[in-house]
């Protein structure tokens, strides 16, 4: 490849990207009702960056990252991704921006009866096209390539021999495993990572994050990750952007974000946030499985 | 001689193939009731969001389909089909997907939407989220259903060939009217005989079923 070529797929590359970035907010707002949960926030990020948005509970971090999947409709301002306008997307163009912003939830939202391998594979549900997403329909028949990705994800994370279990056989720090595997196989340009470790232990929580960094880090992906704990964002996160109301009140590297600074932006001390989180991790922490007999 | 099994069951041969049809006919007509109700219920179900037209158009139908009874659209379709089973058939299989569709979209209506989130954020259509968020969780409550209408409907079957639907309905009607208590006894033992077997049947089905998918 020629030196022109290559400053050619830059060029393309750019383009791609947008001039402005790989997200941009512009006054994004959700109300329920006369409560504001998402008031007016703007935010630029670009492509590959890992971005922790931490807050109490009830801040707007999960309505806004719901928002940008789309799965939330805002009351107001603009979604923006490359130029392009994410807010008006319907129909098979709203489908493909949720295939290339992939989601994973606190609960995992796996389904429990299905094996580990199908759920992965509902992450190529988007690129089925004519009559192969009929055969996907009825009979669940993905490729044979599909199925290798699938295995390789869930192989990058430690979880193939796991691929024809049901889901609900697996451990919660497994099932979110699962569930980002599910998201790679979308081949997404970012990763919306809405309190993924909300609901786990210590290390199975520290398992989840590294594997997030490493999606960040190997595949460039783009992250944008809630979180409650004030030291796992410091740690893991390239910036930090405090909600609090629905608002933005802190945007910056994580050692901008002094005890200080977090003592104005939240009124509390650190050890009391950091206490507030452990609290709920534990009222979240899912009951132990039953099985149910129908 | 009068008063011996061989007596009082003189006519099994010509019952027992006559069950037989009326079996199948309630075979059929289940399959193909719950396959319609199967597709009407996800609309049906208020909870996923199916839209201001599509979701009381499916409601609509399915109770339409339910409130009229059996009996009624066996006399409309055997004027429409003439007399013969698929009139029962046809019966039966639309008050099923009626009465199967109503339940199909309550279990629908009780899954919890995690999974569907999860389907639908991932870029997942609205069909696809059905297939694969919802029809998994459910499957085996929908199976059940099923399978207690088969029950339901065997009976039904064998009181629709009273209208020329065919089955041993129609040999039922005979012995009725003519007073033949000792013929009327045998075919519903027979009858009850067959709903038991459905019944054990229909339990290792499930069975399998459930295990099959772990």
């Amino acid at each position: 490849m020629g030196l022109r070529q290559v400053a050619a797929l830059e060029q393309d590359v750019a383009a791609w990207m947008g001039a402005r970035g790989m997200l941009e907010l512009r006054g994004l707002t959700r109300r329920f009702g006369a409560t504001v949960a998402v008031d007016h926030v703007d935010l630029d990020v670009p492509a590959g960056q890992m971005v922790g948005i931490i807050g109490r509970s009830g801040a707007g971090k999960s309505t806004l990252l719901r928002m940008i999947n789309r799965l939330e409709t805002p009351s107001s301002g603009q979604i923006l991704s490359g130029g392009r306008d994410v807010t008006a997307l319907e129909g098979r163009g709203l489908r493909e921006w949720r295939r290339d912003c992939a989601m994973v939830f606190q609960q995992f939202n796996l389904v429990q009866r299905l094996d580990v391998l199908t759920n992965v594979l509902i992450g190529r549900l988007a690129w089925q096209r004519g009559w192969r997403s009929l055969m996907v329909l009825v009979g669940a028949r993905f490729t044979a390539e599909e199925r290798a990705m699938a295995l390789a994800a869930l192989d990058r994370f430690g979880l193939a021999e796991t691929a024809l279990q049901r889901a609900e056989t697996l451990s919660g720090g497994q099932q979110q495993r699962v569930a980002l595997c599910r998201a790679l196989l979308q081949q997404p340009r970012l990763v919306l990572a809405d309190e993924p470790i909300a609901s786990l232990d210590p290390r199975n929580a520290q398992l989840v994050m590294d594997a997030l960094r490493d999606v960040n880090r190997r595949d460039g992906l783009t992250v944008l990750v809630n979180l409650h704990h004030l030291d796992t964002a410091r740690q893991y996160c390239d910036r930090i952007v405090a909600m609090q109301a629905g608002k933005v009140v802190f945007d910056g590297t994580p050692a901008a974000l002094t005890p200080e600074r977090v003592r104005a932006v939240y009124g509390i001390t650190e050890q009391e946030f950091a206490a507030e989180a452990e609290a709920r991790r534990r009222a979240a922490e899912p009951a132990p499985a039953t099985l149910a007999v129908a | 001689m009068e008063g011996s099994l061989a007596f009082w069951m003189y006519r099994l041969d010509s019952w027992a193939w006559l069950l037989f049809e009326t079996a199948n006919m309630a075979a059929l007509a289940t399959l193909a009731g719950a396959g319609a109700a199967l597709l009407l219920a996800f609309p049906a179900a208020r909870n996923l969001g199916a839209g201001r037209v599509l979701n009381p158009l499916a409601r609509r139908l399915l109770e339409a389909m339910r409130t009229v009874p059996e009996i009624v659209f066996a006399l409309i379709f055997v004027w429409a089909f003439g007399v013969g089973p698929l009139a029962g058939i046809l019966a039966i299989a639309v008050h099923t997907a009626g009465a199967c569709g109503k339940l199909f979209a309550e279990s629908i209506e009780n899954t919890g939407l995690g999974a569907w989130a999860g389907v639908r954020s991932a870029g997942g259509s609205w069909t696809q989220a059905c297939r694969f968020a919802i029809l998994p969780q459910v499957a085996p409550s929908l199976l059940s259903y099923a399978l207690l209408r088969f029950e339901i409907n065997l009976r039904s079957a064998s009181v629709i060939g009273f209208v020329g639907a065919g089955g041993i309905g129609e040999e039922l009607y005979k012995v009725i009217a003519f007073n033949y208590y000792e013929e009327i006894s045998a075919i519903l033992l027979l009858v009850i005989l067959a709903v038991f077997a459905i019944d054990l049947l229909s339990e290792r089905l499930r069975h399998r079923v459930i295990g099959g998918m772990q």
